[in-house]
């Protein structure tokens, strides 16, 4: 081989590597990623069923029921709407009635959401950043009936 | 009294890295001896100043030292030695008091072992290096001070999170800083070389040592992580693509790219821009990683935007390293001259597939990162970016690259032999085949694409095997002769090997125990019994204990096989005094096959428990994977000839073989 050649085999190389990432990448970020919606935002833009997406917003005071075997119901709350949830398996150590919270699942036809996971974070400060924004933009006031610690938000 | 001698210790501190930055650069300039020679106390003194603060603030913590804001925050009277002492760290002050104290431990060791080093390149990278420490010196001094009082003190500390209060996390962030931190010593070669406008085959000998052993600690500290995650969260699971754990995971894919350029330039003067360039890509990884750790955009972009300081600053420094290096990287390598080319079948051809491979890796780890920040901050949609993302896009990058893992040894420098390899590499392709039809005909039911990953990671793990057959001879010559080649092989080789044959164990690991995992949730009475992959489970009550400084239901589980007790698990949920936080604690029976799992949630209405089982097959192999590519780096950096001290030997008269 010539230098020429083989310094194209060397650029070549590169080229076709960094397509096939890109085409990867782009395919992912089409198909892979959830969007995360409030209670509010579910009502108000008509999240179809069956789509996968992110529920945050505070478990509802009184909500949370027990049921058969290891399924437990409760509802989400952004203090405007609230979406009932249902989820089989064993929560979160963090979960609990008034406390900022994230489930990933899909919403069947009768405006009931089916929670796959619950998601946890092992920071008792942790409020979880899109619940913590979305909460703040409308303007809801964080902490009430909460750790206090949850205010602090993102102060490591 | 003690604290503010600490605080005091860490501003001379910053004072010395100010003359370390000035004075050797300078006398680089200038040729000027004296000046130069200034470097190494400068450096040893500057590691001797942070290691009096360090130890002031951890003073501090074991004698619960209330009056210190840092130690309120984060500590409490009650808490066992062990996590007062990692306290110290658990926390966003301490942890950047413990960055600069292991990069000034870096530069220190560069000034005692780097004597084999040209004094005014030494004098450079001392210079950098302190560079580095000035700007975190500020950061700590300026924005997040551990030494700040408070007054009046409180009674007590307000705790550290319990779920940290963990003997694998106490020990965690050490060990990835020294990995994170250690490759700041490739930068500040890498910017020396630049200011000096020269570099050839010693400047990768010399920085080949401290880029292993940074690689080595990052590898063990990620994995003690995942270990952690696994036993502690309680969700069985040992990687979740968190932007935390990319956040480490960057600046290793590119710390092993580095040092596998670094060989190529070490032994045939080729990639030398390349290797330059990937030595401030890695360090900049890091930087970026500390960023998105410890500015806090992680938790809230909301937060970020209210507290900017930290942030910001971090942000600078960022920018300020890797934009300088860069610029400078841009302005100079034209004038460096280039290294020789080589075929693409050849070691070098695929130590070049390697990098290119790992480096894009990282690319699509670093854009599933950023992303949902960069989205959320552009257009305020929110979204994540979670393991489908990531399995789709760095999955398939790493593929080719495990298959051509064996394969890159067996090839000679300049040409290779590619027909030759694949007949050495018979055994391996053979050993896949029977792992292929046997993990097909156990589990037929499961993902079809498994079989093909634990197929893959064995053909690595029989690759180095044959690797190492293959160098002493093994077969082909007598036993006598076998065991003298295998004396003689260089340490640095039985590195290389352990640490490809640790890649394959990990690659078994995670597809086992990804594709075939067992999971059981039911809802639990005391006497009744569930089977979980041959193990018979009986829940035989649960009982309430104090520990010392959490109150803890500890659930008895009876495990048997073949009607035979093995085991008795018992985890637990345990709710903490200072801060009242409830964990959960995994019962785990691990043996080689896989781990029997069990956790427990939440109590029952009907008096029944929660109960979450697992099987993870061949989990254990992910860690051993990790930790027997921990010990390969170690044996590698005991090599006399990589030995930071040794000197360098002319080039080795031993004729090649042809073949």
């Amino acid at each position: 081989m010539t230098r020429k050649q083989k310094r194209g085999v060397l650029i070549g190389g590169g080229v076709a590597t960094l397509c096939v990432a890109l085409v990867l990448v782009l395919f992912a970020l089409k198909d892979s990623i959830v969007f995360f919606h409030t209670p509010s935002d579910i009502v108000e833009k008509g999240v179809p069923p069956g789509q996968r997406i992110r529920l945050g917003g505070l478990v509802e005071h009184g909500s949370v029921v027990r049921g058969e075997g290891t399924t437990i119901t409760f509802k989400v709350t952004d203090t405007l709407r609230d979406i009932p949830v249902t989820f089989t398996g064993v929560l979160p150590d963090l979960f609990k009635e008034g406390q900022g919270v994230v489930a990933e699942g899909m919403l069947d036809g009768e405006g009931r959401f089916k929670a796959d996971s619950v998601l946890a974070k092992h920071d008792e400060n942790y409020m979880p950043r899109e619940v913590a924004n979305a909460l703040e933009a409308k303007g809801v006031k964080l902490g009430a009936g909460a750790h206090p610690g949850q205010v602090k938000a993102g102060m490591p | 009294m003690i604290v503010e001698f600490g605080h005091f210790a860490l501003i001379l501190a910053l004072l010395v890295a100010v003359a370390q930055v000035v004075i050797p650069a300078i006398g680089a300039h200038l040729k000027d001896e004296r000046m130069m020679r200034v470097a190494d106390p400068a450096a040893v003194s500057q590691l001797f100043l942070i290691a009096i603060a360090f130890f002031a603030l951890t003073h501090a913590y074991v004698t619960s030292d209330f009056s210190v804001l840092n130690v309120a925050e984060n500590s409490h009277s009650t808490k066992p030695l062990i996590y007062k002492l990692a306290g110290v760290w658990g926390n966003h002050e301490g942890s950047m008091l413990l960055w600069v104290l292991i990069l000034a431990l870096f530069g220190a060791a560069v000034a005692l072992f780097g004597n084999n080093l040209p004094l005014t390149l030494k004098a450079r990278v001392l210079s950098v290096q302190a560079s580095i420490a000035v700007a975190f010196l500020l950061f700590s001094l300026l924005t997040s001070n551990p030494f700040t009082r408070l007054d009046p003190a409180p009674p007590d500390g307000r705790g550290l999170n319990p779920i940290l209060q963990d003997p694998a996390l106490a020990f965690h962030p050490p060990f990835l800083y020294m990995g994170y931190v250690g490759f700041s010593i490739a930068f500040s070669f890498a910017i020396a070389a630049l200011i000096e406008g020269r570099i050839d085959a010693a400047w990768a000998r010399w920085v080949r040592p401290w880029t292993l052993a940074a690689w080595m600690f990052l590898t063990i500290g990620i994995a003690m992580g995942s270990w952690w995650a696994y036993y502690e969260l309680g969700w069985g699971g040992w990687w979740f693509w968190d932007p935390v754990e990319n956040a480490s995971f960057m600046p290793w894919l590119a710390g092993t790219a580095l040092l596998h350029s670094a060989l190529v330039m070490e032994k045939r003067e080729a990639l030398k821009i390349w290797t330059v360039l990937l030595a401030i890509l890695t360090f900049s990884l890091s930087l970026m990683g500390t960023f998105i750790v410890r500015s806090g955009v992680l938790t809230s972009v909301h937060s970020f935007a209210v507290d900017p300081a930290r942030g910001v600053f971090i942000l600078a420094i960022l920018v300020l390293f890797t934009g300088g290096g860069l610029a400078l990287f841009a302005l100079r390598s034209k004038d460096m001259q280039a290294g020789g080319l080589f075929q693409p079948i050849s070691r070098e051809g695929s130590l070049v597939l390697n990098n290119l491979l790992l480096v894009t890796g990282a690319a699509t780890v670093l854009v599933g990162t950023l992303y949902p920040m960069a989205l959320e901050g552009l257009t305020g949609e929110k979204i994540s970016v979670g393991p489908p993302f990531f399995n789709m896009t760095f999955g398939p990058l790493m593929i080719p690259l495990l298959v051509a893992l064996p394969i890159g040894p067996m090839l000679a420098w300049k040409r290779g032999d590619f027909a030759g390899a694949m007949q050495r590499l018979a055994f391996a392709f053979g050993a896949a085949l029977v792992a292929l039809v046997a993990v097909f005909a156990a589990e037929y039911r499961g993902p079809w694409l498994a079989p093909f990953g634990i197929a893959l990671g064995v053909y690595v793990m029989a690759g180095a095997i044959v690797e190492w057959a293959n160098r002493v001879k093994f077969g082909s010559a007598k036993s006598d002769e076998i065991i003298r080649r295998a004396r003689n092989l260089p340490r640095s080789a039985y590195g290389t090997l352990l640490a490809h044959f640790g890649i394959g164990m990990l690659v078994v690991g995670i597809v086992a125990t990804s594709a075939y995992r067992e999971e059981h949730i039911q809802a639990m009475k005391p006497g009744e019994q569930i089977t979980v992959n041959g193990y018979d489970v009986t829940f035989v009550g649960l009982e309430r204990a104090r520990g010392p400084n959490y109150v803890e239901d500890i659930a008895d589980f009876n495990v048997k096989r073949g009607g035979e007790t093995v085991a008795r698990l018992t985890p637990s949920k345990r709710l903490y005094d200072a801060p009242p936080q409830t964990t959960t604690e995994s019962g785990i029976l691990a043996a080689w096959r896989g781990d029997l799992y069990l956790v427990i949630g939440d109590p029952q209405p009907n008096g029944g428990y929660a109960v979450r089982a697992y099987f993870n097959p061949l989990v254990r192999f992910i860690w051993l994977g990790a930790l027997i590519m921990f010990i390969g780096g170690g044996i590698s950096l005991s090599d006399r000839r990589l030995r930071v001290g040794a000197p360098s030997r002319s080039r080795q008269p031993i004729a090649v073989p042809a073949e």
